[in-house]
């Protein structure tokens, strides 16, 4: 990603610092992470200390400063997937991959992070790969839906 | 095109509702994101090429629109006018359902809700004891319009309220009204709307913001998020109304960046609703502007928390900010600022509309209207409904939520999210509301009521919720945020077999000092769970330290699988998901799992048809 | 002007005054940790929690930013009050078992060996190192990185910062030494190009000149000693009083502080 996409993105927001978290989403889903550079630009260009950008950068759950893998999985962690096993699900994932939460393959292949409800509690326990969703999930079903990609 | 004034909108109405023909079958189809993780995406791409492959183009609609909550059954397909409704819809059944039930109006009765108690297959939306046991007020509409399109919205008398109020109403008379209703915050304590707009008014600086958090982070809750994607306008003509009453010129809408459609949504309703001259500079020219921004949160509780809220839209992020000042008082940037739920929001059109005499009969003394509440968990009819305040949760959990699955014994509802507390069986008869609520131990919350069976553990659902506020804490205050943790270690080492006595009392200690001493609301509650699993589920903490037994048979440090004899016919299904070959023996003779090799991950149990996996 | 009670003794004080304050002048002394007299009211420790009745209500409120309300009853010393600080002492001192000012406190209180396992960590995350580079020096520096029990106090990306001015205000005010001021480190600032140096007091607006007569070694500034000596502080709270005195020449107000 160059510095003309991140103006784009800054200029769109009227390079203000209170969109600060819809740029930082922007350009993340762009270049797949947080770039150390692109945040010291960003803080450059809003005129404000790059500590505060990088307290948004690390403070919420949705950003990363490491590269991701090409597929993201979001196992979601809410109470009603939980109650219904998330936890083995999870584990399983974790086993197959042979990475933890938050972690990539290390073909890039994969990145596994666990979000604390995806809101749509009816599906669960549930997987979310990307944009798909693999609901109602269980440990049996984990091989089948990572065979998809 | 802008709507130049009150019987502007009126015409617009019955335009559209002349280009209708209300007789005309309309094919409805959920794109709620419960029915799209059941991949209603591809029903919808079928029933639109089946409608151009049939040439039915000018026979029959079609409309997709938003959550109609019964998630359970999706993806959901409701037949207008009749209201046939179609469940687990299926690509292959749509040339059927086409070619039956609209042309020769048939009803295909596989397709049709099975009532598991009764056995009964209601024809009629209406009829499905889901839905006939709720008062959908609010939420009822979602089923009815495109989210996208604001005619659908009008045609139903949308904007109306927002005439009556710039019209006819003067700001006091709007705060008044609200008043009357005496609706309540639906996005936790349950604080008075009306109060706080009267508030807000009341401060004479001169820049006030109006606030919609659509930060929906209780896990197990999505009614925000439903009617969001499901009906966006409802939401900003609430939120203009307010923003009229309170005299604020500029709102901002605060969403997870996890809602995706709803984000999308509620950004479309917004370029409607300015194109008509709804929302922008002087409204349907009346004199007042208000416009809307939208936020987007990336992922954090505690920035459901308004002044966390507000520092994140700031673009400061100090975390949450001692009150008082309130924010009504001293909010974003200094100003005076309101800030309101979306389901709040959602009730203020209809008060405005219909009146506060009429809003004020549904309900209990102190909590009036009714109370969208996400049933999921051990739950037959997992959904969002929509009932009164005041019905008691056996009503809900068992007449609307048809009980337990597989006939397994009911334990305990959890409401409120990790604020909210544990109601055991002993209270299933409570009238919810939010006092009773409070009463027992738990609250509100946003609306989560995540049912529980004899298979959870209720010292696992306490870990659980400490894991997930330790994980959300923003870190800044003491108590909350070592208080949390050490609660958790101790809860883990209870769950591992390594508890003691005294860790039940050390536990209460930790836990009054976080909820008394903590900065946020966050941390002032966190501690609910603990107390209230403490409280209703003592012996089940004591099995777990006494005994190292979990009675539920969840903890993994505690339980052991087993090979019931009896029950095993050596169908071998268990041993290829092992992923540890813990499971052998050969073919239709009796197999045995090596305790040594199991690492307990359960694979067996669910694919064991014949319940021949025992956990100890 | 508004009047309340705290432990039974009644003080009228204006109003927007926190508890901490009024009771202060009552030389009532509640125990703080993250509060400075400088900074904004933070309310992170809670150390300084207080119960509070009024009507039908009581309950615990952080002394150092619960304003003042008519007809308000404090009690800064009750078993419940007691019991809580000491929970939230316990708590400290097992995630800096070694630092001298939570010991100290812990002592007081009669706390021995914590309940809970100890962490060995020397930061206490009450913030006053960031709210002072932030707020006073206008720097921003440092910040916290992350949240919850992985919250800490870092420089972006956990690298050399190329903003810091070395003023030394965050080691000043950190209750419990954790930040040490490295001497070599700040001598990096003494290798910039001449244009990139940064006086505080400039940088502040305090002085116009750019060149410094002690090649801006800050700890030989001459004026740099004289108002720490005349503050008692680290200078760079001068430069709020400064501000607020709306005094532009630091002449001035060395004039007036050495009167």
């Amino acid at each position: 990603m160059d510095f003309d996409r991140v103006d784009k993105i800054l200029k769109a927001y009227g390079m203000k610092e209170t969109h600060l978290v819809s740029i930082l989403l922007d350009i993340q889903t762009e270049a797949n992470f947080l770039p150390r550079e692109i945040l010291s630009y960003v803080a450059k260009k809003l005129g404000i200390p790059l500590s505060q950008v990088c307290r948004f950068a690390t403070f919420y759950k949705a950003f990363s400063l490491k590269p991701r893998g090409r597929h993201v999985i979001k196992t979601c962690l809410g109470t009603a997937c939980h109650v219904r096993g998330a936890v083995k699900v999870l584990q399983t994932i974790e086993r197959e991959l042979g990475i933890r939460d938050g972690d990539t393959t290390r073909d890039f292949k994969f990145t596994l992070e666990t979000v604390n409800c995806l809101g749509a509690c009816a599906l669960g326990p549930l997987v979310v790969i990307d944009n798909d969703y693999y609901g109602q999930m269980n440990t049996t079903k984990v091989p089948k839906m990572l065979k998809d990609y | 095109m802008r709507i130049a004034d009150e019987s502007g909108l009126k015409e617009l109405k019955n335009s559209v509702l002349q280009e209708r023909d209300s007789l005309r079958p309309c094919i409805t189809i959920c794109g709620g994101t419960g029915c799209h993780g059941y991949a209603c995406e591809k029903v919808i791409a079928a029933v639109e090429n089946e409608i151009e492959r049939q040439n039915l183009k000018d026979k029959v609609s079609m409309r997709v629109t938003g959550c109609h909550g019964f998630c359970e059954r999706g993806p959901i397909v409701v037949i207008y006018p009749e209201k046939v409704f179609y469940q687990r819809v299926a690509v292959d059944d749509v040339p059927e359902i086409i070619s039956q039930t609209i042309i020769n109006s048939k009803i295909i009765e596989r397709l049709l809700y099975t009532d598991p108690n009764t056995g009964v297959k209601p024809v009629h939306e209406d009829d499905v004891p889901f839905y006939n046991r709720q008062k959908r007020i609010i939420f009822g509409n979602n089923g009815k319009i495109e989210p996208t399109n604001i005619s659908d919205y009008i045609a139903l008398d949308g904007y109306g309220a927002l005439c009556k109020a710039l019209f006819h109403m003067t700001p006091d008379q709007i705060i008044e009204e609200v008043n009357k209703s005496k609706l309540r915050g639906r996005g936790g304590a349950g604080f008075s709307t009306s109060k706080k707009w009267a508030i807000t008014r009341a401060s004479k600086k001169g820049m006030k913001f109006i606030i919609c958090n659509c930060d929906e982070g209780d896990p197990g809750a999505y009614m925000d998020r439903s009617l969001m994607e499901g009906n966006p306008h409802l939401v900003l003509e609430g939120m203009i109304i307010g923003a009229y009453a309170i005299g604020a010129h500029e709102g901002y809408i605060y969403i997870r960046n996890e809602y995706p459609l709803a984000v999308r949504n509620v950004g479309i309703a917004i370029k409607q609703a300015e194109e008509l001259g709804l929302l922008g500079k002087n409204i349907l020219n009346s004199g007042f502007n208000f416009t809307i921004t939208v936020h987007k949160a990336a992922g954090a509780f505690v920035c459901g928390e308004e002044t966390a809220l507000i520092s994140s839209i700031e673009g400061k992020l100090d975390g949450p900010r001692p009150r008082p000042p309130f924010p009504a008082q001293k909010g974003l940037w200094g100003k005076p600022t309101n800030i309101n739920n979306v389901e709040t929001l959602a009730n203020v059109p209809l008060i405005i509309e219909r009146g506060a005499d009429w809003y004020s009969k549904i309900g209990t003394e102190k909590s009036k209207g009714t109370k969208i509440f996400s049933l999921v968990g051990k739950v037959n009819n997992t959904g969002l409904v929509e009932v009164p305040m005041g019905m008691t949760l056996r009503e809900v959990v068992f007449d609307i939520g048809g009980g337990i699955p597989k006939g397994k014994n009911f334990k305990a509802v959890q409401t409120g999210g990790p604020s909210g507390g544990c109601i055991p069986e002993s209270l299933i008869d409570l009238p919810v509301d939010f006092e009773r609520l409070t009463e027992v131990g738990s609250m509100m919350g946003s609306g989560g009521m995540i049912v529980m069976d004899e298979n959870t553990c209720m010292v696992d659902v306490a870990k659980y919720f400490l894991g997930f506020l330790d994980d959300e804490s923003c870190g800044k205050c003491v108590p909350c945020r070592e208080g949390i943790e050490k609660m958790r270690e101790i809860l883990t080492n209870i769950c591992k077999g390594e508890g003691e006595e005294g860790d039940i009392e050390l536990l209460e200690e930790i836990a009054l000092t976080v909820k008394e001493t903590s900065l946020c609301g966050l941390g002032q509650t966190a501690s609910n769970p603990v107390l209230t699993t403490i409280k209703y589920f003592r012996d089940e903490y004591e099995e777990h330290i006494r005994n190292k037994r979990c009675p539920a048979g969840v903890c993994l440090d505690l339980i052991s699988y087993s090979i019931d004899a009896e029950k095993c016919n050596g169908c071998g299904a268990c041993v290829r998901p092992c992923p540890t070959q813990a499971i052998t023996g050969e073919k239709k003779k009796l197999h045995s799992l090596d305790q040594e090799k199991c690492i307990k991950c359960g694979a067996c149990f669910e694919t064991c048809k014949f319940d021949s996996i025992i956990i100890k | 002007m508004i009047t309340l009670a705290v432990d039974n003794q009644e003080i009228t004080v204006k109003e927007g005054t926190t508890l901490l304050k009024a009771s202060e002048k009552l030389g009532i002394e509640i125990p703080t940790l993250c509060y400075h007299e400088g900074l904004l009211p933070y309310g992170a420790c809670r150390l300084c929690v207080v119960e509070i009745f009024k009507e039908k209500e009581n309950r615990m409120v952080a002394a150092c930013s619960f304003p003042v309300e008519e007809g308000m009853k404090v009690v800064t010393s009750s078993d419940r009050v007691l019991k809580r600080r000491r929970m939230i002492v316990e708590f400290l001192l097992s995630r800096c078992p070694d630092v001298k000012t939570i010991k100290d406190l812990a002592d007081r209180m009669g706390i021995k060996k914590p309940r809970f396992k100890s962490k060995n960590l020397d930061c206490i995350l009450c913030g006053l190192c960031v709210r002072v580079c932030n707020e006073i020096a206008g720097i921003g520096a440092i910040g916290f990185v992350s949240r919850g029990k992985k919250l800490k106090v870092d420089t972006p990306f956990h690298m050399a910062s190329d903003v810091c001015i070395g003023c030394g205000a965050c080691s000043s005010v950190c209750p419990t030494d954790a930040i040490e001021m490295e001497l070599d480190a700040v001598k990096r600032f003494l290798e910039l190009l001449g244009s990139e140096h940064k006086c505080r007091y400039a940088l502040m607006g305090l002085i116009s000149y750019k060149v410094c007569s002690n090649n801006y070694e800050c700890w030989k500034c001459k004026i740099d000693q004289r108002i720490r000596d005349a503050l008692g502080t680290h200078p760079i709270f001068a430069a709020k009083k400064i501000k607020k005195e709306k005094v532009n020449q630091y002449f001035s107000f060395l004039k007036k502080i050495q009167e």
